[in-house]
């Protein structure tokens, strides 16, 4: 029995390291659903900036609440921007067809994007904006560029520059940004404050996220008791075969 | 009780029939480890098809609506995230299961006679579950579903004539679209399981009818008690009933370890590309198709014009071995003529659809074992370093193909690729040489441990 759970944990440990890799370069960045407080603030910062332009289609506003240990008061007053019920979907402000227009293409729902990019890339891009003239919106990013999104947190990040270094083929490379002008936070609150949001987007991508882990622990204690016991009934009947 | 036990034996053979496949079923005292894939995935059958049900409930096949209502499943239906990574995460399980379940055949001669027919019933429910896997995927029509369906599906266009008009119709469009989701979801959800819930049934009859095999690969039936009953013989039931549940009790563990902790497994069994909608303007950077395909993908994808002159040398490999078998002449002129036909064919056809050709080969040549294997023995215990050796390097190159399927292409990467096909070949073309050649150790009479 050891050898059949050493021997497919065996055959998938590899698969398990080369399915991770992608696009280098990302910060790596600590989630921590337990953390109730963070959860609030990412999900008071996601709502204030993000939802003006950005859908959350797939979630509903009491549904976070509740997750999240918001009351419904408290809710009602400061989430309900754009929706009329508790129990709407988390739409964005900005309508679709405007968005189209203004920039050129609308602004994607972000229920899943820290499923589909990953938490990493997620934090690294909120906060590798950097200026470029010739950019439409003057602004661009490190970890997505030509993205047509601007630098909407630039009052709190400031406006950074990015330095690139050319390699003996002509390539560029990038090596680091410059704060340019600093903004109404630290670096390191930024950091925080970008922290926060990821953690909450985490979220946001599998609410069950926050209930499965513990399921799962039950589940498995019930397993191996479970186990045990099976064990002992066949050890029990298989006594007479020799 | 017994009244009314007596009652329904008039009527239906319930208590005949539970003897014969329960209580008066014996099996060879002596299975390992690797005999409780099979039940296990009996057991993978039953969840998928249960969560199924309910996944069935809360899912709308449309393309405007289907990703949609998967994270409604997620998020809005009590327990739905349950049941999808249940469905989801088991569809990986269930391969696991049945690929060690084959791997259990090939090591201890399972396929070899009398159970021939057993192993080709197995064979075609291999087909259907990856028939059955390949249609699910599409379902939650995530950009990688929609794009893994645009490449599997388009594969048919590489056959000569026809190919173009049988994407079309397979579709039902000409790109992969709403009319496709439907006709797949109606493939998957009943079509598809009631052809697997028939041939699994089928499957064990036919084991039941000849027996199981064991890790000695002794038939216990030769060795009767004066009772009739096999000396080496215990009742599947209680016997094999609580020793299964163990089994069951220990994989369920593994399963719900990752159901409950990593249900994406690393992107193994949930692509991180697959939490976008499909979007027909916006390729994925990486087209690939879940693991359990991708073995026979990197074939695929390695038939290139470079490999096709050494699979003429194969081709001529495998007529000599043939004509060398076969002893009337007309049976020869037969063999060369096909392969003569075969390499004109390798040379004037495109690579693409030669590509095409081998991934079914890859499958119909794993069907072929029984009558590959020539060995004397049926257990790996008993045969020779050559068929060890064979087989060891067969697994290897098979996880090694898998792995190559997942990854990009590159100079080195097609190049191993390459490689990998050809032993993957070899392994099926020379077996009758090998399997004859080496030599093997006496079979005791008796069951060992």
């Amino acid at each position: 029995m050891k050898r059949t759970v050493f021997l497919i944990c065996l055959l998938l440990a590899p698969l398990a390291a080369t399915a991770a890799g992608g696009n280098g370069q990302l910060d790596e960045v600590k989630i921590d659903l337990r953390d109730k407080q963070a959860l609030q603030r990412g999900a008071r910062l996601f709502v204030n900036f993000c939802l003006s332009c950005h859908s959350a289609g797939y979630m509903r506003y009491d549904r976070m609440g509740k997750d999240l240990g918001i009351p419904e008061a408290v809710l009602k007053d400061n989430f309900l921007f754009s929706a009329h019920r508790p129990g709407d979907l988390m739409k964005a402000t900005m309508p679709h067809d405007d968005a189209k227009l203004w920039f050129g293409t609308a602004p994607p729902d972000l229920s899943l994007v820290a499923r589909s990019r990953g938490p990493e890339w997620f934090y690294t891009y909120m906060r590798s904006f950097y200026q470029d003239e010739v950019s439409p919106s003057g602004w661009n990013n490190r970890v997505f560029p030509h993205v047509a999104m601007p630098h909407v947190l630039y009052e709190w990040q400031g406006t950074q520059q990015a330095i690139f270094h050319k390699d003996e083929h002509g390539q560029q490379h990038f090596e680091r940004f410059e704060l340019t002008k600093a903004g109404s936070m630290s670096p390191e609150e930024y950091d925080a404050a970008m922290h926060d949001l990821t953690n909450f987007m985490v979220y946001l991508g599998e609410p069950a996220k926050l209930h499965r882990y513990n399921i799962g622990v039950f589940v498995l204690i019930f397993m191996a008791i479970f186990t045990l016991l099976m064990y002992a009934l066949k050890k029990e009947y298989w006594t007479d075969v020799k | 009780m017994e009244k009314f036990m007596q009652w329904i034996d008039e009527r239906y053979p319930l208590t005949e029939t539970y003897n014969e496949h329960l209580a008066k079923y014996y099996a060879p005292k002596n299975f390992n480890w690797m005999y409780y894939f099979g039940s296990l995935a009996l057991l993978m059958l039953v969840v998928q098809i249960v969560t199924g049900i309910f996944l069935t409930m809360h899912y709308k096949p449309d393309a405007r609506l289907a990703f949609e209502s998967v994270e409604y499943i997620m998020r809005d239906v009590p327990w739905g995230w349950l049941m999808r990574y249940l469905h989801a995460v088991g569809a990986s399980f269930f391969f696991i299961v049945v690929y060690l379940h084959m791997l259990r055949g090939m090591l201890y001669g399972s396929h070899r006679s009398p159970r021939e027919l057993l192993w080709l019933v197995g064979m075609v429910i291999f087909l259907c579950l990856m028939a059955e896997a390949f249609m699910g995927y599409l379902l939650p029509w995530g950009n990688m579903s929609y794009w893994g369906a645009q490449v599997i599906i388009s594969l048919f266009g590489a056959i000569p004539y026809v190919g173009d008009g049988l994407t079309e119709w397979i579709r039902g469009d000409f790109v992969v679209a709403d009319a496709t989701l439907n006709r797949f979801f109606a493939l998957h959800v009943i079509a598809l399981p009631l052809v697997l819930a028939g041939l699994v049934f089928v499957h064990l009859i036919a084991l039941h009818k000849v027996g199981s095999n064991n890790p000695d690969g002794i038939e216990i039936k030769k060795n009767k008690g004066p009772d009739g009953i096999p000396v080496d013989g215990i009742p599947f039931h209680p016997y094999y009933t609580v020793k299964d549940l163990v089994g069951v009790s220990v994989f369920l563990m593994i399963y719900f370890a990752v159901v409950f902790f990593m249900p994406e497994f690393f992107g193994w069994f949930l692509e991180h590309d697959n939490f976008t909608p499909a979007n027909l303007l916006q390729t994925p950077t990486e087209i690939k198709p879940l693991w359990y395909f991708t073995p026979f993908y990197s074939i695929l994808r390695a038939t290139t014009n470079t490999l096709l002159p050494y699979l003429a040398g194969v081709a001529l490999v495998t007529m000599v071995l043939a004509v060398m078998a076969v002893k009337n002449l007309i049976g020869r002129a037969l063999i060369v003529g096909a392969t003569v036909v075969f390499i004109a064919g390798l040379f004037t056809l495109e690579a693409k659809f030669w590509g095409v050709v081998l991934m079914g080969l890859s499958i119909v040549l794993l069907a072929l074992l029984p009558w590959l294997d020539r060995s004397p023995v049926k257990s790996i215990r008993y045969r020779g370093w050559m068929y060890k050796t064979a087989i060891t390097v067969f697994c290897i190159n098979f996880l090694l193909l898998g792995w190559l399927g997942t990854q990009g292409v590159d100079e080195t990467k097609t190049l191993l690729a390459q490689v990998g096909t050809i032993i993957y070949l070899l392994f099926f073309v020379l077996m009758p040489v090998y399997t004859s050649l080496d030599k093997t150790r006496p079979v005791p009479e008796r069951l060992t441990k």
